[in-house]
């Protein structure tokens, strides 16, 4: 008890134990403050000022930019703080447009939630709320400068975690905007579709951009077949929305919901993924045996291949020329159903806004049409089921369709960050036994951390790899490769902070929600009996049969030349 | 030539003041921005060729060497009494000529430094008396100038006229006779305040600098003044460059810091201009640089142009400024001294209050604190005095001088004789002074007892034609169009506040409209993120509580008891004079005139625009205003 610290949160003692601000510290006694511009794993920001809190002598303090001190006596919730915190929402809803119910965030927007909870009842200034300001060039995202409540949430994102930089501020004051360097449409500016923005942005000036309306169509069209892929991280990510456990593998809820809807055939995309670690596993022992160029970087992430083609040209020729696990098994499905008398129509619903973009990638088409011809997210997802009506916690669960009715548990872990490479390590591993496995997965490749680095044995090599998610982290590495101070001979790189878990489609969630979510896809490897990619029956019948003399064409692609091998 | 010594300083400063000593007549021109905008310039150039055709041997700049005797023509920093420029000072007899034109150039050179004699009608006049010396003159005599004591004395752009009257010798002190621990405490005693804003002891700041250890320390001077009305910093910057500059290298000594940043606003190209001349002449000279007179004392000083946003004045967005970032306020976990440029301890003040240290250190705590009433609001402070006054200016009064000194015996109190009715002090963050606070001590801690802060020095006096709510009005729109939109309160708050009163003086306001700006004003002041926003409510905070009949006046009776809102003017026809000639209906430009000819016309208010076309039309007076 000696060394213990304490201070008073409304009445209670807290013991502080290393929070750096007093939010932290007043979460931690359960009381949710308000808040539009924190976020734990962004720089404190301070400017909603809805945090305030007051000390015993009356002083105000933002609680998200102060730090705790023991002794310190405060209250969070006086009648000084709730009248100003209404005072601030009121400024806000009279410059914002208040059409909640046509609006795409309806339900999840923190102002409108913060405006029920505060009991906002009613706003005496003139309505200025301006008229919408919409950019609709991204295929992943859609700005509406009108919405923005100015937070800078996304600002922080895209260039702290992202280093992407395709969005500040522009003007001073109450002509402030958040937009692009000379207002270029987004699609112009160095975005990467990675949909952070979107995940963070508390009410929809930023949002997933809607492909909905496509899939309806295709569904009600009778002379077409509607297949649909699911990736990995969808399945464990629908929690919080749709009644069941956060990092529940609802896999077999979302086939039966599919299903329901009228897709024709329901696949998982986590077979593709097999079929990327064996082309990839082969990709890295071919290069290193023939001393090709290394490190060879993962090819799977789309935001990290525009990342790196807008930014480190001269590192295509590292990167796989393996197509994402979307891309192999739609190429794979398209020429499963090429001789069917129907249209083909294929939806992957995925986690991420930047897989949109990929889809519609020249290289990933056949005679201008693409292989993948709708991409939905886990939110749009969601909101179908919500939309057709379906209990989603009262479904029984369904199996996925044959033929592609077989999938490792190495694929399923490509949800999260370092997941690809512990596939290929499983792979590539001689030692096959159930240590071997473990002594895999406890080589540092698991994690949340933003970059992690193991080296393992492969024959008489030391095999040294980085695993890396956040495209800052992955600049940050990349300026270390380039510069000497590293080598490696395997880099996987996510865009998104976590992996695919906390792509920019999903629902938004804390990082213990992306922990759960990481959990969730373990554990569902570890249930399956089918630990290595080359153990999969079904990946094995597909090389002796329809990808015969068609690898190449169907599962690599070259960015450099900007087409499929 | 490079002083590599002590020696070398003090040889040098003897040649230096020898050769000023030398000079028979000096006759310093005004090229402060003020006298330069009203063509001092020209009367330099003119008289300096005057001098060359009358073969009257002229030193522009200090000749190293005396060489008989000559007469010093100086281009020299603000003197501050703006309102008579431009103006020329004759030395040694002290003699002020004001607004001074070229066609006169010819009769000072031959009256007065040919003949000796004093031009009367150059000369000051006021109440049928004339001042010949400057320091006669009511606006100078009331001042106790310290910190501008060179301003429109020495030339501004002359390292050796500034070492000649001593300059440096404070930085030569510091750096040989005392210990960094000592010159902290030197300033920790004289209760010297931040002259900037809050007046937040320099000292403490200093001491904390100084304690912490780190392998990079700063000096950052804010030169980024931006009130409406001020130009404090902006003169000494102009006017005794070196000044200040000799503030920070002492305040580096102090510290143990070894690079000064100046931000200064790009609006002022004559303050910079004159900080890169002073810059590169002390580099010349070996004050600034490696190694500073051989003590392996180094320091450099970089110049950053602001570009001209207010907040930028406010110290974490002036660091992000620099640093290269937008100049948004950030929240400070610790302060600047231990945190600031770069992540480094900073030693942040103003250019005032640099300006205020030389002195210090050369005459001690002790007598810094007898300046002023109270030593804890010791030495004196500059304000730029402006607004509806006789005597707009640049002054310097001792701390703690009551109002009614500075409005009435160095102002000269309102112009053409108008009856005072306030001062806004400290700018948009500042409160309004009335006749009540005529006995009020300026300083730190009783203007803070009134709602109202010192600022930067800004007072704009306004008179009984002044509309205070048009007052508060102007301050809002200044605060809202310079807020950084960084946080809700103050991007949001101010606009809403700007819209009320707008409403309010266009004769719009509703009842409530008061409680809302009161309630509005609440949120802001204590919600904001910075200094801008927490101080930007002050002006309708003060207004509204010295003023409070006047806003219900515009409110309830749509009336503006100073007669000066526009959209509150009431013009109507006398039905006893009008003759009903319609010449005023023929002249109006709304058609708001109409009318029987021949019998009294009358005009429809809510078409009215209030141009007064008609008033001047009217042959026989009819139409009035109320």
């Amino acid at each position: 008890m000696v060394n213990k610290q304490f201070m008073i949160i409304d009445g209670m003692p807290v013991e502080i134990q290393g929070e750096s601000n007093l939010l932290e510290l007043i979460r931690k006694v359960g009381i949710k403050m308000p808040t539009f511009c924190y976020h734990s794993e962004l720089s404190v920001y301070g400017a909603c000022r809805m945090c305030m809190v007051e000390d015993e002598r009356g002083m105000l303090m933002a609680a998200c930019s102060t730090q705790p001190k023991p002794g310190m006596k405060i209250r969070t919730n006086t009648e000084r703080l709730r009248r100003y915190r209404k005072n601030i929402l009121e400024l806000l809803l009279a410059n914002h447009c208040r059409d909640c119910t046509t609006c795409s965030n309806n339900g999840s927007c923190k102002l409108q939630d913060l405006a029920r909870r505060f009991n906002i009842d009613g706003v005496r200034f003139p309505n200025t709320s301006p008229v919408p300001r919409m950019d609709t060039s991204s295929l992943s995202i859609v700005r509406d400068a009108a919405k923005c409540i100015l937070c800078g949430d996304c600002v922080r994102v895209c260039n702290e975690v992202q280093n992407v930089g395709a969005i500040d501020f522009v003007n001073r004051g109450s002509k402030m905007l958040v937009t692009t360097a000379f207002d270029m449409p987004i699609a112009k500016s160095p975005c990467v579709g990675c949909g952070q923005c979107a995940a963070v942005c508390p009410t929809g000036a930023i949002v997933v951009r809607e492909d909905i309306g496509r899939v309806w169509e295709a569904l009600e069209a009778p002379d077409t077949k509607v297949t649909v892929q699911v990736a990995p991280a969808v399945r464990v990510a629908l929690g919080k929305e749709l009644n069941i456990g956060e990092g529940e593998n609802a896999m077999g809820k979302i086939v039966a919901a599919l299903h329901r809807m009228g897709f024709d055939d329901v696949f998982d995309t986590t077979t593709g993924a097999d079929l990327t670690v064996l082309e990839e596993s082969e990709e890295f022992l071919d290069r290193v045996a023939k001393g090709g160029k290394l490190p060879l970087f993962t090819s799977c992430c789309p935001a990290w291949i525009q990342y790196a083609e807008k930014n480190y040209p001269e590192l295509l020729p590292n990167i796989s020329s393996c197509k994402s696990p979307m891309e192999m098994f739609a190429a794979v499905i398209k020429e499963q159903g090429k001789y069917s008398s129907r249209k083909q129509f294929h939806v992957a619903v995925m986690p991420c806004t930047a897989k949109k973009f990929e889809a519609a990638r020249e290289e990933f088409q056949v005679d201008g049409k693409p292989y993948v011809d709708a991409v939905i997210t886990s939110q749009e997802l969601i909101r179908m089921i919500k939309e057709s009506g379906i209990v989603f916690d009262e479904l029984m669960p369904e199996a996925v369709d044959v033929p592609f009715s077989g999938a490792s548990g190495a694929g399923v872990i490509f949800g999260v960050t370092g997941g690809v490479t512990e596939a290929v390590l499983r792979r590539v591993s001689s030692d096959k036994s159930r240590a071997g496995l473990l002594s895999i997965s406890y080589s540092g490749v698991r994690g949340m951390e933003g970059v992690k680095e193991t080296t393992v044995r492969y024959g008489d090599m030391d095999v040294r790899i980085a695993v890396v998610s956040g495209l800052r982290n992955a600049s940050n590495l990349i300026a270390k490769i380039q510069s000497g101070e590293a080598t490696y001979h395997l880099v996987e790189v996510m865009a998104c902070p976590g992996g695919c878990v906390a792509g920019g489609g999903q629902p938004f969630g804390s990082s213990l929600m992306k922990e759960k979510r990481a959990e969730g896809l373990y554990m569902s490897d570890g249930v399956s009996s089918i630990k290595r990619s080359e153990e999969n029956q079904v990946v094995t019948a597909l090389y002796q049969g329809l990808l015969k003399g068609k690898v190449h064409e169907l599962l690599h692609v070259d960015y450099v030349k900007g087409e499929a091998k | 030539m490079k002083l590599t010594s002590r020696k070398d300083l003090i040889a040098l400063r003897e040649r230096c003041a020898a050769a000023i000593a030398n000079e028979r007549k000096r006759i310093l021109v005004c090229a402060g921005t003020g006298c330069a905008s009203g063509g001092s310039l020209d009367i330099y150039a003119r008289l300096k060729a005057l001098m060359a055709q009358r073969g009257i041997p002229c030193s522009v700049e200090l000749a190293d060497e005396p060489h008989g005797e000559v007469v010093g023509l100086k281009k020299c920093g603000c003197h501050g009494f703006c309102e008579m420029g431009p103006l020329v000072r004759i030395e040694p007899a002290g003699w002020l000529y004001v607004k001074v034109k070229v066609e006169d150039c010819e009769e000072i050179i031959d009256r007065t430094i040919v003949g000796d004699e004093l031009i009367e009608r150059l000369t000051y006049r006021k109440g049928g008396v004339s001042y010949a010396r400057q320091d006669e003159i009511p606006f100078y005599k009331n001042q106790h100038r310290i910190v501008l004591e060179h301003c429109g004395h020495i030339d501004a752009e002359s390292i050796e006229e500034y070492i000649g009257v001593g300059g440096y010798s404070a930085f030569e002190k510091a750096l040989f006779d005392m210990t960094g621990e000592e010159v902290v405490q030197t300033v920790l005693e004289s209760n010297l305040r931040g002259r900037g804003g809050a007046g937040f002891p320099a000292g403490i700041k200093w001491d904390t600098v100084r304690k912490t250890p780190a392998d990079q320390k700063y000096i950052l001077c804010n030169g980024d003044e931006g009130d409406p009305g001020a130009f404090m910093d902006r003169s000494i910057m102009e006017g005794d460059p070196h000044r200040m500059l000799e503030g920070m290298m002492i305040a580096g000594v102090a510290t143990g810091a070894t690079k000064g940043y100046i931000y200064v606003r790009a609006e002022y190209p004559m303050a910079v201009a004159r900080l890169h001349t002073a810059i590169e002449q002390a580099q010349e000279h070996g004050l600034l640089g490696e190694n500073i007179l051989g003590t392996g004392f180094s320091f450099t000083i970089h110049i950053n142009r602001g570009a001209g946003a207010f907040v930028c004045g406010e110290e974490t967005a002036l660091i992000a400024s620099i640093e290269g970032d937008r100049g948004f306020p950030r929240v400070r976990y610790l302060p600047t001294a231990v945190k600031g440029l770069f992540g480094k301890p900073t030693v942040p003040n103003n250019v005032e209050t640099y300006a205020n240290v030389p002195l210090i250190i050369l005459r001690g705590a002790e007598w810094f604190k007898k300046i002023g009433k109270d030593p804890k609001n010791a030495g004196t402070k500059v304000f730029a005095l402006t607004g509806n006054i006789e005597n707009t200016g640049l002054i310097e009064v001792p701390m703690g001088t009551p109002l009614s000194e500075v409005i009435y015996d160095i102002g000269g109190g309102c112009r053409g004789g108008a009856e005072f009715k306030a001062v806004q002090i400290g700018g948009p963050s500042g409160g309004c002074l009335t006749k009540e606070h005529m006995d009020l001590p300026l300083d730190y801690d009783s203007l803070k007892s009134v709602g109202a802060i010192i600022g930067s020095g800004g007072l704009v006096v306004m008179d009984e034609h002044t509309c205070i709510v048009e007052v508060a009005r102007f301050f809002m729109h200044f605060t809202q169009n310079e807020s950084c939109g960084k946080c809700v309160p103050c991007r949001e708050g101010t606009k809403r506040m700007l819209e009320i009163l707008q409403n309010i003086v266009a004769g719009k306001g509703r009842e409530g409209d008061v409680e809302l700006l009161l309630e509005l004003a609440d949120t802001v002041q204590n919600t904001a993120l910075c200094g801008l926003g927490k101080t930007a409510p002050n002006p309708v905070l003060s207004t509204i509580r010295s003023f409070r009949d006047e806003y219900e006046a515009h409110i309830k009776e749509h009336r503006c008891p100073a007669g000066a809102c526009q959209k509150l003017k009431r013009i109507y026809i006398d039905p006893q004079l009008c003759k009903g000639c319609s010449r005023c209906a023929k002249g109006c430009p709304a058609n708001a005139i109409s009318g029987q000819i021949k019998s009294p016309y009358s005009i429809d208010l809510s078409l009215c625009i209030r141009c007064g076309a008609c008033i001047s039309t009217c042959p026989f007076h009819a139409i009035k205003e109320g």
